[in-house]
């Protein structure tokens, strides 16, 4: 396609950048490097740029890294033992938040050339527009005889090849909508650049005064705009699809005669045995059959206390195993987990998603037919007002096609779409959904989960005061010994406050209960309440034994999710109701909801029920916003009138919802709210620019007095003053 | 009005030289990062030498 060589590399817009990957080849190094794709949210500068870029070339395996700012994004050339976990830990220690993206699915050039190919068209058409306008204002400011025929001519040479080349995405839309028997937004617009090219030609040949190629392509130009416009911004989400890979690869460890063997999800059959490491996600639903543990159901039920697992205990798909591994026999696989019955809730909550018309759409249903009735009535009266003069009667039916051709229309959404996802684009998001924007105006309510959403789902330490000086150095000295994620927030929380950990001997970690060892003869634990001797308390906590009198508790409160007060007082500002609806307990949802300010809060909710709670939302005629990010939330999200999730969500929980926030603040949801408003009113005044330009100039029209220049400076004035008012956008 | 006979073709082709440049920075990519190209002119890494 170039021939500049970069067929491997980054692509660059350099020759120097082109010419590295050159001589690497020439060195033999570049032996197939493997492409990486990095989700960016937060770089925003040409210092990001060269922090980013200088950062990544300097690790090992990496050839070139490249930042594209604009898709915020870097794209990595690296040796194929590179793992991207390495390049994302090494942005998060220059301060960047970073996603791997699906670089397979991601290099689908196919919206990329049609991008450009409607580029490419777009270009054309402005050419000649701007040649064949040239000669217009000769013609109109007064070329007569011989002079205004020649550059009818010129013009026709010009137009007539613009319109077939530039005008094929309308027509193949026309006679595609034809073949359905519907009048889409192309019909009357592939039928006002015909006829008015065809008429201009039948004028020209004729010796006319009058002819309407440069109407012809400026109307070409002007909806090949919106076109694009549009077409970005559907690229955008589809990309954004993308961005919403699965990053896991679904695997599971079987183990079959004592070997291991890594097998696809799908081969998992109930009655296997498979092995689920520390850390790992359960593949199916099971009992467990050999090992102690805890795992984290967070992410389904949205409780933070983990939960003991031992022989006998029944799991589920999707919950997290966290301290020891686990041997499960497979009772539920595929189909019939748990989590495949919550994939199938969301199936049928988003089929009613589908059935929102855009604004575009319902303008276009009233408008196409009114528009060939509009032109029909023209010709039929002029026919039969002078005695049957076709060439005067088509002439002013093609006038009165151009004059009320949807240019302005055809601009008016796209070009406001465009301005605010751009917008939402800077404040970190992501839009997949073409009407999302649309149907985020209108919402009345906002619902929030909270693990995970208005939390971050990391414990935090409280009360560190309270605890004397010898627990803390003994807490401190057991809790670095385990890979726990209390134990690890503990650990965290005392080297902080710089906690000398005290002398403890014989450290091992018990899975499923916590970690052990001898300090000054004695036998101390950290870990679950029964374990270290001490009844549980009702918030999140690990116990300290000292092995004399009672244990310890430290209790620990989920993080908030930083901006979480300011997106819920953002959100109460504009006059939303804001509902919590969590899965876990009632003492950690009440004292969240009192923390972030929100007064309508349901603790213990399963996620039927948080279905249940949205739809009678729905049913009283509210339209709710879903923020949820855990499998519990899932279908929630897709029954809710528009629903966003963090990137950290769960991947069927980011496929739901129709917007992903990719930074870790949450604040932006509430100005996602007002720009989403802010968006709706300035397309609902394009429309109303739009009507009011054809209220003026299609009567002039009708009456056989527009003449080309009343039809370009109609349309070029409705298509300026509505891609202005877009921009208004703040 | 025989300058006509030199001015317009003078003209289409001036045009064409701008559709043509245009044509070659599409194929050529230049329009994919227009951000991130405005905010590299900025950045003084590659100043004084070309990039290696």
């Amino acid at each position: 396609m170039t021939a500049l060589p970069r067929l491997d590399g980054p692509l660059s817009a350099c020759p120097a950048c082109a010419a590295a990957p050159a001589a690497e080849r020439l060195a033999g190094t570049a032996a197939a490097p493997a492409r990486i794709i990095l989700s960016l949210p937060g770089v925003h500068c040409a210092g990001c740029i060269s922090a980013v870029e200088a950062g990544l070339a300097g690790l090992p395996g990496v050839a070139s890294a490249r930042v594209n700012l604009t898709l915020k994004r870097v794209s990595v050339a690296a040796a194929p033992g590179v793992a991207p976990a390495t390049l994302i830990a090494a942005l998060g220690r220059l301060g960047y938040e970073a996603h791997e993206l699906d670089a397979g699915l991601l290099s689908a050039t196919d919206t990329d050339r049609q991008g450009r190919d409607l580029l490419m068209r777009l270009g054309v058409a402005g050419f000649a527009m701007m040649n064949v306008m040239l000669l217009s204002v000769a013609v109109w400011s007064g070329a007569s005889d011989a002079t205004r025929d020649l550059f009818h001519w010129i013009s026709a040479a010009i137009a007539i090849p613009t319109v077939i080349f530039c005008g094929r995405p309308f027509f193949r839309n026309a006679v595609a909508a034809l073949r359905a028997g519907r009048l889409g937004m192309d019909v009357p617009i592939s039928l006002a650049i015909i006829l008015a090219t065809a008429i201009s030609l039948y004028e020209t040949t004729q010796g006319g005064h009058h002819a309407y190629f440069d109407a012809a392509v400026m109307l070409t130009f002007f909806l090949l705009a919106g076109r694009y416009l549009d077409h970005r911004t559907r690229a955008v989400a589809r990309s954004a699809a993308g961005v919403l890979a699965a990053l896991e690869v679904p695997r599971a460890t079987l183990i079959r005669d004592g070997a291991e063997t890594e097998v696809p999800l799908a081969d998992l059959r109930p009655g296997d045995e498979v092995r689920v490491r520390p850390g790992g996600r359960m593949p199916a639903d099971g009992v467990v059959v050999t090992g102690t543990s805890e795992r984290d159901r967070s992410l389904l039920t949205g409780e933070t206390l983990p939960i003991f697992a031992g022989p006998g205990s029944a799991v589920a798909a999707g919950e997290v195993n966290l301290t020891g591994p686990l041997t499960l026999k497979v009772t539920a696989a595929g189909r019939d987990s748990s989590l495949h019955r919550m994939a199938d809730l969301v199936a049928v909550a988003e089929s009613a998603r589908t059935r929102y018309t855009s604004l575009a759409d319902r303008a276009a249903r009233l408008y196409s037919p009114g528009v060939h009735l509009l032109a029909l009535a023209a010709f039929g009266s002029w026919m039969w007002a002078t005695g049957g003069d076709l060439r005067l009667a088509v002439n002013i039916a093609a006038a009165v096609l151009i004059i009320t051709c949807p240019c302005a229309l055809g601009l008016a959404v796209p070009a406001v779409v465009t301005a605010a996802s751009g917008r939402l684009f800077r404040k970190g998001l992501l839009i997949k959904h073409g009407t999302a924007l649309e149907r985020l105006a209108e919402v009345d309510t906002v619902v929030f989960d909270k693990t995970g959403t208005l939390t971050l789902g990391a414990p935090e330490l409280q009360g560190i005061d309270d605890h004397d000086p010898a627990d803390l150095a003994l807490a401190a000295a057991l809790a670095g010994a385990s890979g726990h994620p209390l134990a690890q927030a503990l650990h965290a929380a005392l080297a902080a406050r710089g906690v000398v950990p005290a002398e403890v001997t014989d450290l091992r970690e018990v899975p499923g209960y916590g970690v052990e060892g001898k300090a000054g003869g004695r036998v101390v634990r950290l870990g679950r309440s029964g374990w270290a001797g001490t009844g549980e308390a009702a918030v999140t906590a690990t116990y300290l034994g000292r092995g004399a009198g009672p244990a310890v508790a430290f209790t620990f409160v989920d993080r908030l999710r930083p901006g979480a007060t300011a997106a819920v007082a953002g959100l109460q500002a504009q006059g939303k109701r804001v509902m919590l609806i969590s899965g876990d307990g009632p003492g950690a949802v009440a004292d969240l909801a009192a923390r972030v300010g929100i007064a309508d809060w349901t603790a213990g909710a399963l996620p039927a029920e948080k279905v249940a709670r949205v739809a009678a939302l729905a049913a009283l005629g509210h339209r709710a916003l879903m923020v949820g990010d855990g499998l519990n939330d899932t279908a929630a999200l897709a029954a809710a009138h528009v629903s966003v999730s963090p990137a950290s969500a769960l991947d069927a929980a980011r496929a739901a919802s129709d917007i992903v926030l990719l930074g870790n603040d949450i604040a932006p949801v509430a100005d996602a709210t007002r720009i989403a408003g802010q968006a709706r009113r300035r397309i609902l005044e394009n429309f109303g620019i739009s009507i009011a330009y054809n209220i003026v100039a299609v009567p002039l029209a009708l009456a056989g007095l527009a003449t080309p220049l009343a039809a370009a400076l109609a349309m070029s004035l409705s298509s300026v003053t509505v891609s202005l008012n877009a921009l208004r956008l703040k | 009005m025989n300058v006509l006979a030199y001015l317009i073709p003078v003209s289409l082709f001036l045009g064409a030289i701008g559709l043509a440049a245009f044509v070659w920075s599409l194929r050529t990519r230049q329009y994919d990062d227009p951000e991130g190209d405005a905010r590299r002119i900025l950045n003084r890494d590659w100043d004084d030498r070309p990039k290696p």
